[in-house]
């Protein structure tokens, strides 16, 4: 093997018989892994510390036999001779040293794996056709893999409870548990709510919640994720759908500005769960439970379904060629200053790009987003609970801060001083403006998922697509450029918003014709500096880095107060409405 | 023309129309199923009625209430025209075949015309109209193919059909079909010579090309019924259906009538030119008794049946020829066994007749 | 590879074909002749006779729900059939038992069970896959109806067909 030469040095270790290099530091599990010889675990998992308890990762270790002058004995193939300990090792809990032999799967590691199969299933129920976790089970996998086929267990086996509430969120099944304590050192050492336990001794041992607590903190989901079997199950998933049947579609997150990459589950259109995906840069392994469960909207019963107009004086359906004229012919009656866009950091790069276009050939000078903002933790949750911040402080790249020209333009519509208001995605409602206010304006765009008040005032009314329905890009809150993917088809007739947008752009005799969301996403790439040399490819699955928060100006202490006054008058009128049904 | 002409007239087209020949078509259809389920080993329709003898009514009710669909590209005129004309000639025909002797001194034919076997082959060749102009104006692949296939394989067959037949006429002396049953009743029936001085050798010998000239003539018939083997118009497996693909309801029905009633006045025309028309040996004709005179037309139409249980057993006997087959058979051997057929018969002629 | 068949080379008797033809004509005559006389054995009359009680124990008639001897649905939606049927005929939507049920340690149940009996091919994948032995192929084999929507079976048409099942494992009954 050739010499290396790096920083940190590089162990020699042989793992079935073939030697690889390591870095110093390397858990042997990993360097299995790594090496092609996949070790079985329960309770190791590489974001949590080791502490070996479920010894299913057990494999032979040795270490060169040294000769009488303290150095390796070579063999005849000029390799060292290892000594083999006699007893099997955790490879969990060990790092690699120089020279380390390993066997994954010599006799007495299979006996050893198979034994603690059959431990691990004395006490598990066979109920894998209610068990949710079936198909993603680990206890099925390695049983399949390492495990013996029949049982020989003829007594009783131990009674746990079962159903077991542990928090709002996360429902508990004692008798499925195999004690692995995964989610014991995840709300230590992630959540830092430490709630989780084992208690009373031997088989008996069971999971519980300290008295008096709940797992109920924001992270709480994770722990099902983790668990390798159906003993930790979503309140929220439990008995909805068989995983397999699940079709995974690669996303992230956008309840905040965090963007925790995602895997959304869906079957015929029906969003049943999400989960996050691993992604070092963003969320390691985890997401929090708000975000997770942000996609029932997306099912309400009141979605908009059809673009409507307005014609004498009521909102009527019409085709989406029809609404987009009279879009179009309505704001054109209008001239740049009495014309104000208020777009949403909900939307994406292409949508809030095509949104600047359309400003620009209206001449439109008051444009901005609706800021959004709630309480953030140390973990993942972002104080910004806008996902593309960001992509709007680039893309609609005014002066100012985005969200702090809002109050002006709410000002400016109670004064009458604006005619045609367009707002992308937004509510309204939380502006502050009376809906009578509303209802006088000559011309009132809505785009949106959900109707509201403000809805009914429209002039035209264009149905769009929530965050699981398109594709496109954002800009999380450290800068990382990432995509969204499209999981289910929006209901109804509901459009892609980029695509409505692209229409009423050309409705307006604006710009050419971009037929897919990579051709915007290659215009963006041509005027905004930060995502010169990118396409909608080249983003991967992981994101790319295009935006250093640092080298950012600060925000300006007027823009900052203008930003708080938004979420103030926000805050205040949704504490004065009930909430949305 | 008076009056009592008039009304037996119409009264003989009519009773023949609708009390024989459609009611006969209905039940030839039955009897095909029937028939060629007994000889697959098989029971046919058997539900409708005492052993499905109610079939054809449900049948025809079930064409009556079929959607009737005309293809868009349709021409629409032609594609309505054409099963007119399928089903037309081969009813006409009927017109001057002598069906029975007499009835009450009434002839029993619709029409003794003295040309009865031209106006015959005059008017049964119009039935390829028919069908080519169904495969045509139905603007589509199979039928255009099937309605091709129907005019060359007609043209073919005709001229074997129209030379089989001369030396009947040639002994018959007359093209009146009456004249033909007269003959035979007189000198014994062509294919059978029992009747009459069957002592006379020569006319033995005369049987010989008859026979001949019955063969080429019914098999020349079969092509021009479209039946199998000579079905090439309407192969279903190769052409699904051939002309009659893109019809459907009572238009594809009379398709099927006239392709019934075809296949009938073919055995009926067989039946008069060869087998003796209405004559059976010892059964006295019409001027006996209105009995007689019944009895002769259920003999005519008994032999019609028998012809037509002929066709049946053959069409599910034999395979479909292979269109060049087809070709080669018709022009290079019915046509010429006719050909050489004529001239055999007339040097027979001088000697029987002597 | 083209492989030419040699013709064979014919008589004249052969090449005048009527032999043949006459041949062919008389065999098919026999068949005409023995069925009219009744010689020919022919198929059963089927809606007059019935084979229904020589059907053997393994026919694969329609897919249908059982109970056990105590009356419980054994079928707890674990939609396995489902992903195994091969024309998607089955449809379930999983429910929970609630806890005052007498069969509460079951947990799960379909809410709703179909098979769409237009789609269902009879393959009986569903019988075998099943873990809980709550689906079996019963005998009935005339399935009718008058429109699509008819002859989509649900829960209680699929548990009348089914009926009781006995001799099938009772595992549930060892659970707390």
């Amino acid at each position: 093997m050739a010499e290396q030469v790096s920083s940190s040095p590089m162990f020699n270790v042989q793992i079935d018989g073939v030697w690889h290099q390591f870095p110093k530091g390397t858990r042997v599990i990993e360097a299995c892994e790594q090496a092609g010889s996949y070790v079985p675990r329960y309770c190791y998992h590489k974001k949590l510390s080791s502490p070996g308890n479920c010894r299913m990762c057990l494999i032979e270790m040795g270490f060169p036999k040294l000769g009488p002058d303290r150095k390796p004995e070579l063999g005849a193939d000029g390799k060292p001779i290892i000594n083999w300990m006699p007893r099997p090792q955790i490879s969990c809990a060990q790092d690699v040293a120089d020279g380390m032999g390993v066997r994954t799967n010599s006799p007495l590691v299979k006996e050893c794996q198979r034994g603690v199969m059959e431990f691990l299933l004395i006490n598990h129920p066979l109920d894998c056709p209610i068990c949710d976790q079936a198909g993603e089970c680990q206890l099925q996998e390695f049983s399949v893999d390492f495990g013996t086929s029949q049982s020989r267990f003829f007594e009783n086996k131990v009674k746990k409870p079962k159903n077991v509430v542990l928090g709002p969120r996360v429902t508990l099944d004692d008798e499925r548990c195999i004690l692995c304590s995964r989610c014991i050192r995840f709300c230590q050492e992630i959540a830092h709510d430490d709630v989780l336990g084992f208690v009373d001794r031997g088989s008996y041992t069971v999971l519980t919640a300290h008295p008096g607590k709940r797992l109920e903190n924001n992270y709480s989901l994770n722990t099902v994720d983790i668990c390798p079997v159906g003993a930790l199950t979503s309140t929220d998933f439990r008995f909805k759908m068989r995983v397999w049947f699940l079709k995974e579609t690669k996303s992230i997150c956008t309840s905040c500005a965090t963007g925790c990459n995602t895997i959304i589950g869906t079957r015929e259109d029906v969003i049943y769960r999400q989960t996050p995906r691993e992604n070092d840069h963003v969320n390691s392994c985890w997401m929090c439970d708000y975000g997770r469960l942000n996609f029932k909207f997306l099912e309400a019963e009141n979605r908009l379904l059809e673009p409507q107009i307005r014609s004498e004086g009521k909102l009527v359906p019409a085709d989406w060629p029809t609404a987009i004229t009279q879009a179009a012919l309505e704001l054109k009656q209008f001239s740049g200053p009495e014309i104000a866009i208020i777009a949403s950091g909900r939307m994406t790069n292409e949508e809030l790009w095509l949104t600047s276009q359309v400003a620009n050939s209206l001449g439109v000078q008051l444009i901005d987003v609706v800021p959004r903002r709630g309480p953030g933790d140390d973990i993942l949750l972002s104080k910004d609970r806008n996902p593309n911040t960001n992509g709007a402080r680039l893309i609609l790249g005014s002066a100012s801060e985005p969200g702090a020209k809002l109050m002006g333009i709410a000002d400016a519509v109670k004064s009458g001083q604006i005619k045609a208001l367009v707002i992308l995605k937004e509510n309204t409602m939380h502006l502050g403006i009376p809906v009578e206010q509303l209802a006088q304006l000559p011309v009132f765009i809505v785009m949106n998922i959900l109707p509201n008040d403000a809805t009914e005032k429209a002039t035209v009314v264009f149905p769009a697509c929530g965050f699981a329905e398109k594709r496109g890009s954002m800009v999380n809150g450290k800068g990382r450029l990432q995509r969204l993917n499209r999981a289910v088809r929006p209901p109804g007739n509901a459009r892609d918003d980029w695509e409505i947008l692209r229409d009423l752009l050309q409705a307006i005799g604006g710009g050419d014709s971009v037929s897919s969301v990579d051709d915007v996403f290659r215009r963006i790439s041509e005027t905004v500096p930060q995502f010169d040399g990118l396409t909608f490819a080249k983003i991967g699955e992981l994101g790319v880095h295009i935006l250093q928060m640092d080298e950012l100006p600060p925000t300006h202490p007027v823009d900052e107060e203008a930003i708080e006054q938004a979420i103030a008058v926000q805050a205040a009128r949704r504490a004065a409405r009930p909430a949305r049904s | 023309m008076d009056s009592l002409f008039i009304i037996t007239s119409l009264l003989k087209i009519l009773g023949i129309l609708f009390v024989v020949i459609l009611p006969m078509v209905s039940y030839a259809v039955y009897a095909e199923r029937r028939v060629s389920a007994f000889i697959q080993d098989r029971l046919g329709p058997n539900r409708v009625g005492p052993a499905g003898l109610f079939q054809p009514i449900a049948d025809m009710f079930k064409l009556l209430l079929k959607e009737d669909f005309t293809p868009r590209a349709a021409n629409t005129f032609y594609y309505w025209l054409a099963p007119c004309l399928a089903v037309m000639p081969a009813i006409i025909t009927i017109a001057v075949v002598p069906f029975g002797s007499t009835l009450f001194g009434v002839p029993m034919v619709i029409a003794d015309v003295n040309v009865g076997i031209l106006f015959v082959f005059a008017i049964a060749s119009l039935g390829v109209y028919g069908i080519v102009i169904g495969g045509w104006a139905s603007n589509s692949k199979y039928p255009f193919l099937g309605g091709i296939r129907s005019s060359a394989q007609m043209l073919s067959y005709e001229l074997s059909l129209g030379l089989a037949v001369v030396p009947v006429f040639l002994v018959v002396g007359s093209l009146r079909l009456t004249s033909v049953v007269r003959y035979q009743i007189e000198h014994g029936w062509f294919i059978a010579p029992f009747v009459g001085d069957w002592a006379n050798p020569w006319k033995w010998l005369l049987a010989i090309p008859m026979i001949i000239s019955f063969l080429v003539f019914m098999i020349a018939m079969f092509a021009e019924t479209n039946r199998l083997p000579f079905d090439l118009p309407e192969a279903e497996q190769e052409l699904a259906g051939g002309y009659n693909t893109e019809y459907s309801s009572m238009k594809f029905a009379l398709y099927f009538l006239g392709e019934y009633a075809a296949m009938i006045t073919g055995s009926a025309v067989i039946v008069t030119l060869f087998f003796g028309g209405w004559h059976f040996p010892g059964i006295p004709d019409g001027s006996h008794g209105w009995i007689f005179g019944l009895i002769n037309i259920a003999v005519f139409f008994a032999k019609v049946a028998v012809m037509i249980f002929f066709f049946m057993w053959v069409r599910w006997t034999f395979p479909r020829f292979r269109y060049d087959q087809l070709m080669r058979l018709g022009w290079l051997f019915f046509f010429e066994i006719a050909l050489v057929n004529i001239f055999l018969v007339a040097a027979i002629i001088p000697f029987y007749r002597s | 590879m083209a492989i030419t068949v040699p013709r064979p080379n014919l008589s004249w008797r052969e090449r005048l074909y009527l032999p043949a033809i006459v041949a062919g004509l008389a065999i098919t005559f026999k068949h005409f002749k023995n069925m009219l006389l009744g010689r020919t054995k022919v198929t059963m009359q089927y809606p007059e006779q019935k084979w229904d009680a020589n059907l053997p124990d393994h026919y694969r008639g329609a897919p249908a729900l059982v109970r056990d001897a105590d009356g419980r649905v054994r079928c707890v939606a674990c939609q396995l059939c489902e992903f195994i049927c091969p024309p998607r005929a089955i449809k379930i939507i999983p429910g929970e038992i609630p806890s005052t049920d007498r069969f509460a340690k079951v947990e799960k149940y379909p809410d709703a069970f179909d098979i769409d009996m237009i789609r269902c091919i009879f393959c009986g994948m569903c019988e075998e896959v099943c873990p809980e032995q709550a689906i079996f192929l019963r005998k009935d084999y005339a399935i009718t109806g008058f429109t699509r929507a008819d002859m989509v079976h649900h829960k209680e048409k699929l548990l009348e067909i089914g009926g009781v099942m006995h001799g099938v494992v009772l595992k549930w009954n060892e659970k707390k």
